[in-house]
C-alpha cells in the first residue's frame, strides 16, 4: 500500500510515571503509569471521557499534569513547550491549515526551520510519495477527500522526523470501509519508518488489529496493559471483558477446586444460571470465594439436537432462541435459558452445510462450552 | 418447533435486457419558472432597478451638460475640467476623507478582530454583556452617536478636527468588524493552533502564520466595509468635524447649499467608476481567498 523508500527514523521509548490530572472535581487521569517501548505501536483504548486524550495532550505538551512526569528517551519533557518536543500529533479533525495547499501544509514545519528551497522540495516530495499524494500538491484541504486529508495530516506530522507520533482517533471521521484500508496503511507505515506510535481510540477492533500492545483505560485509570491477544482472552477486570468484544459475564462463587495437570479444574456456582459450571484456572481459589466468570459468545456451541456424547468438562444448557441475528459470515443468537437468563452465542458459518443459519426464532437449542473456554476474570473481595 | 427450510441451490443468473443496464440518472428537477415576458415579477424587477439607478443616470447625464441647471444645452466636459483643475478645496476634502477612511478602518479592524477573538476564545464573566454593548452603536440613530461624541470630545477637551473624526469613525466601525470576524471565528477549528505549535511554531508564529491567514478573508472584507462606511458617513462627521477637517461628504453638502453645482455631478461619475474598479478587483481577490478556505 504505502510503497516507497521511506527511511527508518529513530523511535523513543516513552515513560509515563504517576501522572494525575484533574479538571475541577473530575479526575481525568488518576495516577497513571505506562511504559511504552521504542518503536512500539501502542494504543490507548477506552470509552470517551476515560482520560486517553488527556494523556495524549500531556505527552504532546498541550496540557500539563498536576503531578507525575513524562520521560522521553529517559529525559523529562514536561517543562518543554509543544514546539520543542520530539513528538508530533495527527489530530482527530486533521487540523489542516485551510489557507495552505497540500504541498504547503506538508512543508509548514520545514518553512519554520528556514530550510533551503531545494532541500525542502526534495523532502516534501519524499513524504508526498510516502503517503501517495503525488498529483494533489496544489489542492487546498477543502478540495481533498477525508482519506486524503488524513494522509496530509500524517505526512505533515512525520516530515519533522519525530521520535514519537501521537494519533488522536485519526480514523473516527471516516467511513468503515476506508477506515479498514487506512488502518492497514498505518500499520505498514509504522513498520516502514520505525517511529513509536501512540494511538488513541475508542474502537476496540481498531486497537486489537494494529497494536503491539494496548492499555485499556476507564475513569482515568489504566485497567490493563497487554498484547491484543492477552487483553481479549485474559481480561483483567469485568470492564475490560465487557469493553473488548462481546461476552457473557456472571458473578459466581467457588464450590470446588481440583488440581489437574498444571492447573485447577474449578467448580463455580452461578446464581443467575441456578447451576454449577466447570472452568479451568491457574490459581487454587478457596471455597466460598466470590469471583466473576466470563465466556466469549464465539467460544460457545449451539445445536438443535441434544449432544449425545458429552465429555465431563463440558457445560451444557438448554434454552430457546430469543433473537437470531444473521449477518452473513456469522449469526448471533440471544438464547433464553430455561432459568430465564439470556446468553449471547455467536456461530461462524464456515461451511454452507453447517447448522446455524436456519435456526429460527423460538426454536429449542442446546448451548455448550468446554471448561477451558471459560475464564475467571476477577477475584471479588467480599 | 418450527419447520426446517430446505437448502436452496443458488439460482442461475439471468442476463438483463440491454436497455435496463446503464447508469441511473435521476430525472431533472422541475423548477417552476414564470416565462411570460411581462409577468408580474419581471415588471417589479424593472421598476426596482429603475428606482435604484435612475437618479444616478440623471446625475451622470447632467455632468456632461454644457450649462448649469436642468436644461440640456449640449455636450461639454467643462465640469470635469473644473473638477480636476479648479477644485483644490474639493480634493483637499477628498484627501481628508481618504486619510480618515484608511486609518480608522485599519484601527477598527485590528481592535474589532482582537475583540472578537477575546469574546469568542476566552471565557469571562462579562462576556455576554460586552458582546451586547458592542453592538449598540450599530442600532443607535447616528444623530445620537454624533451628539454624544460631540459632548464627549468637549468634556475631555479633545479639539474637534481630523483626530476627533478618526476616533468617531473607528468607534462606529468597530461593531461591524466585530460581527464579521465573530462569524468567521464560529467556524474556526481551534486544533489548527495546536497543530501549528506541535509542528514547531512558537506562539507568535502560530498567530502570524496560521490564525491571521486563515481569518484573512473576514479581516479584509470587514476592512473594506469600514472604509466604505467611513467614506460615506455624513451625520456623525458633521457633529465632530472642526475647522480644516472637512471631509468629502461635508464639502459636497456645503457646495449644494448654494445650488447644485454640476461639478458634483462630475464627481459622482468619477467616484462611481473608481469604486467599481476597486470592487471588481477585490471581488476577484476575495474569491481566490474564499476558495482557499
Amino acid at each position: 500500500m504505502l510503497g516507497g523508500d521511506g527511511k527508518r527514523l529513530k523511535g523513543f521509548d516513552v515513560k509515563v510515571e504517576n501522572v494525575s490530572r484533574a479538571f475541577g472535581d473530575f479526575k481525568a487521569l488518576d495516577d497513571v503509569s505506562i511504559e511504552i517501548k521504542r518503536g512500539e505501536f501502542f494504543s490507548l483504548l477506552g470509552p470517551s471521557g476515560c482520560g486517553k486524550t488527556t494523556l495524549l495532550r500531556i505527552i504532546a505538551g498541550f496540557d500539563n499534569p498536576d503531578s507525575g512526569s513524562v520521560l522521553l528517551d529517559g529525559k523529562n519533557i514536561l517543562h518543554l513547550p509543544p514546539e520543542k518536543r520530539p513528538v508530533n500529533t495527527v489530530f482527530q479533525s486533521y487540523a489542516l491549515f485551510p489557507h495552505l495547499s497540500t504541498y504547503e501544509n506538508i512543508a509548514f514545519p520545514l518553512r519554520l526551520k528556514k530550510i533551503g528551497e531545494k532541500e525542502l522540495d526534495a523532502k516534501v516530495q519524499e513524504y508526498l510519495h510516502l503517503v501517495q499524494l503525488e498529483g494533489h500538491e496544489t489542492k487546498k484541504p477543502s478540495m481533498l477527500s477525508g482519506g486524503q486529508r488524513q494522509r496530509v495530516a500524517i505526512a505533515r506530522a512525520l516530515i519533522n522526523e519525530p521520535n514519537v507520533l501521537l494519533l488522536d482517533e485519526p480514523l473516527s471521521a471516516l467511513d468503515a470501509k476506508l477506515r479498514q484500508n487506512l488502518l492497514v496503511e498505518l500499520d505498514h507505515l509504522h513498520d516502514q519508518i520505525g517511529v513509536t506510535f501512540i494511538y488513541v481510540t475508542h474502537d476496540q477492533s481498531e486497537a486489537l488489529s494494529v497494536s503491539d500492545r494496548i492499555a485499556v483505560m476507564n475513569h482515568g485509570k489504566v485497567l490493563q496493559i497487554g498484547e491484543p491477544f492477552e487483553i481479549y482472552e485474559n481480561p483483567a477486570t469485568d470492564f475490560v471483558a465487557r469493553f473488548i468484544g462481546e461476552t457473557n459475564l456472571f458473578p459466581a462463587v467457588v464450590r470446588k477446586c481440583v488440581p489437574l495437570h498444571d492447573y485447577f479444574l474449578t467448580t463455580l456456582y452461578i446464581e443467575e444460571l441456578e447451576s454449577e459450571i466447570l472452568v479451568t484456572d491457574y490459581d487454587n481459589l478457596p471455597v466460598g470465594q466470590h469471583v466473576s466468570f466470563t465466556v466469549r459468545p464465539e467460544k460457545m456451541k449451539i445445536t438443535t439436537d441434544k449432544p449425545t456424547h458429552v465429555s465431563k468438562d463440558i457445560n451444557l444448557f438448554r434454552g430457546i432462541i430469543e433473537e437470531p441475528i444473521y449477518s452473513g459470515f456469522q449469526s448471533k443468537y440471544y438464547v433464553l435459558l430455561d432459568n430465564g437468563t439470556i446468553m449471547k452465542v455467536i456461530q461462524q458459518h464456515a461451511n454452507y452445510m453447517d447448522e446455524g443459519p436456519e435456526i429460527e426464532w423460538k426454536e429449542q437449542v442446546y448451548v455448550s462450552w468446554s471448561a477451558e473456554d471459560g475464564y475467571i476474570v476477577e477475584v471479588v473481595d467480599s | 418447533m418450527s419447520k426446517k427450510r430446505p437448502k436452496l441451490k443458488p439460482t442461475t443468473l439471468v442476463e438483463l435486457p440491454k436497455e435496463t443496464v446503464g447508469v441511473y440518472r435521476p430525472p431533472r428537477q422541475q423548477v417552476f419558472r414564470d416565462h411570460r415576458r411581462f409577468g408580474f415579477s419581471n415588471i417589479v424587477l424593472v421598476l426596482v432597478i429603475l428606482f435604484l439607478f435612475m437618479p444616478l443616470f440623471v446625475v451622470i447625464t447632467y455632468s456632461f451638460n454644457a450649462s448649469k441647471g436642468m436644461r440640456w444645452t449640449g455636450f461639454s466636459l467643462q465640469w470635469y475640467y473644473k473638477l480636476f483643475f479648479e477644485s483644490r478645496q474639493l480634493w483637499r476634502a477628498f484627501l481628508n476623507s481618504f486619510i480618515i477612511a484608511i486609518t480608522s478602518s485599519v484601527v477598527a479592524t485590528i481592535l474589532g478582530s482582537l475583540a472578537a477573538i477575546g469574546i469568542k476564545w476566552y471565557r469571562f464573566k462579562s462576556r455576554s454583556y460586552i458582546q451586547v454593548i458592542s453592538f449598540l452603536p450599530m442600532v443607535l440613530p447616528e444623530v445620537i452617536i454624533g451628539i454624544s461624541m460631540l459632548i464627549f470630545f468637549s468634556a475631555v477637551k479633545i479639539p474637534l478636527g481630523m483626530f476627533s473624526i478618526f476616533v468617531a469613525h473607528t468607534t462606529f466601525n468597530l461593531p461591524f468588524v466585530l460581527l464579521l470576524v465573530s462569524a468567521r471565528l464560529d467556524e474556526f477549528d481551534f486544533s489548527i493552533i495546536e497543530a501549528a505549535r506541535d509542528l514547531g511554531a512558537t506562539e507568535r508564529q502560530s498567530l502570524t502564520k496560521v490564525v491571521i491567514p486563515s481569518i484573512a478573508p473576514a479581516l479584509l472584507s470587514s476592512m473594506l466595509m469600514a472604509i466604505t462606511m467611513s467614506l460615506e458617513d455624513f451625520v456623525i462627521t458633521f457633529f465632530v468635524a472642526g475647522p480644516g477637517s472637512t471631509t468629502l461628504p461635508l464639502y459636497v453638502y456645503s457646495m449644494i447649499r448654494y445650488g447644485v453645482s454640476p461639478v458634483v455631478n462630475a464627481l459622482s461619475l468619477v467616484l462611481v467608476l473608481g469604486i467599481m474598479v476597486i470592487a471588481l478587483t477585490f471581488r476577484r481577490f476575495l474569491k481566490t481567498i474564499a476558495a482557499s478556505s
